[in-house]
């Protein structure tokens, strides 16, 4: 029971959190906070969990912004009607540039990312269907409940939240079934996953094409909370960066992790934007590249390893043998 | 072949010396030490925005850019590598991407915060006019960069094959351990590869400043180009480096010439992309 409790008390406070800190921006923030935890949280499967880092994670992002945005400048249909559409597109994507990519090992896997990412980004970006460079945009005055256009950002804090309970149970219940296992022993290390009968290929293709599903879900949701996409939003590297630090920060290829994260860098970001202006924008970006920097450096595992470690320390004295079995699962 | 094509192609060839330069600096790294630089772009950017600074501070052109700019960015290799890689280097994968990626947005963003997004330009006779070879026509500026980044590439090759620095450095590069109980010190010669490969960066920088835009983010776009040079040079390999500049060079001007400058970009991701995927092996060795 003690192991519910703080998943239980964290639950109820975000629960409550828009109600109690209810002016309009500390709602958008909450529900900003929740929607790149999503998009982290699906990245955090396969850079996390796998241990496939993946910097061009934005192209899924893309599908499902640009798919929904979509639906209606195209179709004068709900978003909503994209978002099963830009799913089924990012997993297409996913399985066939996954193929070649995630052949490739460490480094090369990124740097190929990078490159596919930049490559649909210029190739969307010089595409008039796309909207080109000024890209697509939702419905300026809400039809109906359907368009999920909202002014207040209340209700997207709880589609969001409900989104990312979805995110997290996939993310838990995978982590603990056989794909979990053979992740975990392809990220330690893929050649004896691989002498030991691990289908790593398609444990890793898997993961890589879940991921990217669950992504262009953020997507699909961001751009229906803006009510636009256009290059930079939807398909800019910059995008990637955020979910891969937010994941790294908290806890790469650990269940709240991407949370946590999220919930560090959001804030952060918003603040600095507000209080700098238009200028703050590159200074926000500054203090991102230090903590990257800084993480990388000192604490690679992330906040939740740290906290886990000195909780590990704490708990030792009255229960060795469980705290040794949680060590050695965290690490 | 058409007259127009050849001045292209000889536009390509001097850029591509250039590319050559500072993919050298990556391919010196990324072979010694088995890390990828992923700030490695950001570093010419640096390079660049030394040469405006010199060049708005003195009024002083490359001849005095280029060789403060190489010292500046060699002095920040050393101590990158001192504060940051010397540690990732031996930590997890996720945490060497992260440190270098890290970097880089540390770098651009900084300079972004400092000079804004502008587009900024030195002027385009800072070097000399055009000059006239049996009817082609060459802005001196590249002339200068790419015959300059060529001699570099080149003296680099033979440090590295002819000296005993360079001897020392791939003997490290071959087996750091060995290396040590041999009595060098694998430490100070990774530390001089950071020089070096950045010392490399800054000048070339400098020398694309001259007829380059200058704008923070063109560090990403260069360091893709670094990435395609050194992955079709293969990793660790001087020479292998220039051809595969020179040629990237080429196709580039060629693409810019024949399809539209805005698909240049596209031509030159679509072939790293594409080799990456079809010859892969040539990348990691024996795998």
């Amino acid at each position: 029971m003690r192991r519910l409790l703080w998943p239980l008390l964290l639950l109820a406070l975000v629960i409550v959190y828009p109600l109690v800190l209810s002016t309009p921006f500390e709602q958008r923030l909450g529900a900003l906070v929740l929607l790149y935890a999503i998009a982290a949280s699906s990245w955090n499967i396969v850079g996390g969990y796998a241990g496939q880092v993946s910097v061009g994670h934005v192209v899924f992002f893309g599908c499902g912004a640009y798919a929904a945005m979509g639906a209606y400048a195209h179709f004068g249909l709900s978003p909503l009607v994209g978002l099963p559409a830009g799913i089924v597109l990012a997993v297409t994507i996913a399985a066939v540039i996954g193929v070649p990519t995630l052949r490739l090992s460490g480094h090369y896997f990124s740097m190929a990312t990078i490159a596919v990412a930049e490559l649909i980004r210029l190739v969307v970006t010089n595409t008039s269907y796309l909207g080109a460079a000024v890209g697509l945009s939702g419905p300026p005055v809400p039809r109906n409940v359907f368009d999920v256009s909202f002014i207040s950002a209340l209700p997207y804090y709880y589609l969001f939240l409900v989104i990312l309970a979805i995110t997290l149970l996939i993310t838990w219940w995978m982590a603990n079934s056989r794909m979990g296992f053979y992740l975990r022993a392809i990220k330690d290390s893929e050649r004896a996953a691989r002498s030991l009968g691990v289908p790593a290929s398609r444990a890793k293709l898997h993961a890589y094409m879940l991921s990217a599903g669950l992504t262009s879900v953020a997507g699909a949701l961001y751009a229906m909370m803006f009510g636009f996409v256009d290059p930079e939003s939807g398909l800019g590297i910059l995008i990637s960066v955020k979910m891969l630090i937010m994941a790294a920060l908290g806890g790469a290829g650990l269940l709240f992790g991407p949370l946590v994260g999220a919930a560090i860098l959001v804030p952060l970001e918003e603040l600095s934007n507000s209080l700098l202006g238009g200028q703050g924008a590159g200074l926000t970006f500054v203090v991102y590249g230090a903590i990257i920097v800084l993480i990388a450096r000192f604490q690679p595992g992330g906040i939740l390893t740290l906290a886990n470690r000195l909780w590990e320390k704490r708990a030792k004295p009255r229960n060795v043998g469980a705290s040794a079995a949680g060590a050695s699962h965290a690490s | 072949m058409s007259f127009v094509l050849v001045q292209v192609i000889v536009g390509g060839l001097l850029l591509g010396a250039v590319y050559a330069l500072f993919s050298s600096g990556l391919t010196l790294v990324w072979g010694m030490m088995n890390i990828v630089n992923f700030a490695h772009g950001d570093f010419v950017m640096l390079g660049m925005y030394v040469a405006f600074v010199v060049f708005t501070l003195f009024g002083v052109g490359p001849a005095a850019g280029a060789p403060i700019a190489m010292l500046l960015l060699a002095t920040l290799g050393v101590v990158v590598y001192f504060a940051l890689i010397r540690d990732i280097m031996k930590g997890p994968m996720l945490a060497q991407i992260l440190g270098t990626f890290g970097l880089a947005l540390l770098l651009r963003y900084s300079v972004f915060a400092w000079f804004g997004a502008n587009f900024l330009t030195l002027p385009q006779d800072i070097v000399g006019g055009t000059l006239v070879f049996a009817g082609l026509r060459i802005e001196a500026s590249r002339l200068l960069a790419g015959i300059v980044a060529l001699l570099v590439t080149l003296g680099l090759h033979l440090l590295l094959t002819r000296t005993t620095l360079g001897s020392k450095m791939l003997a490290v590069a071959e087996d750091a351990t060995a290396a040590q109980l041999m009595g060098i010190r694998p430490d100070s010669m990774q530390a001089i590869a950071w020089a070096i490969a950045a010392g490399a960066t800054g000048l070339a920088g400098a020398l694309i400043a001259t007829f380059f835009y200058i704008v923070p983010t063109v560090g990403e776009t260069l360091g893709i180009v670094a990435f395609v040079t050194v992955s079709l040079g293969g990793f660790g390999s001087v020479p292998g480096a220039l051809i595969a500049g020179l040629l990237i060079g080429v196709i580039e001007s060629l693409s810019g010439y024949l399809i539209g400058a805005v698909y240049q970009d596209i031509v030159v991701y679509a072939l790293f992309v594409s080799f990456l995927w079809f010859r892969p092996q040539g990348l990691m060795g024996k795998m």
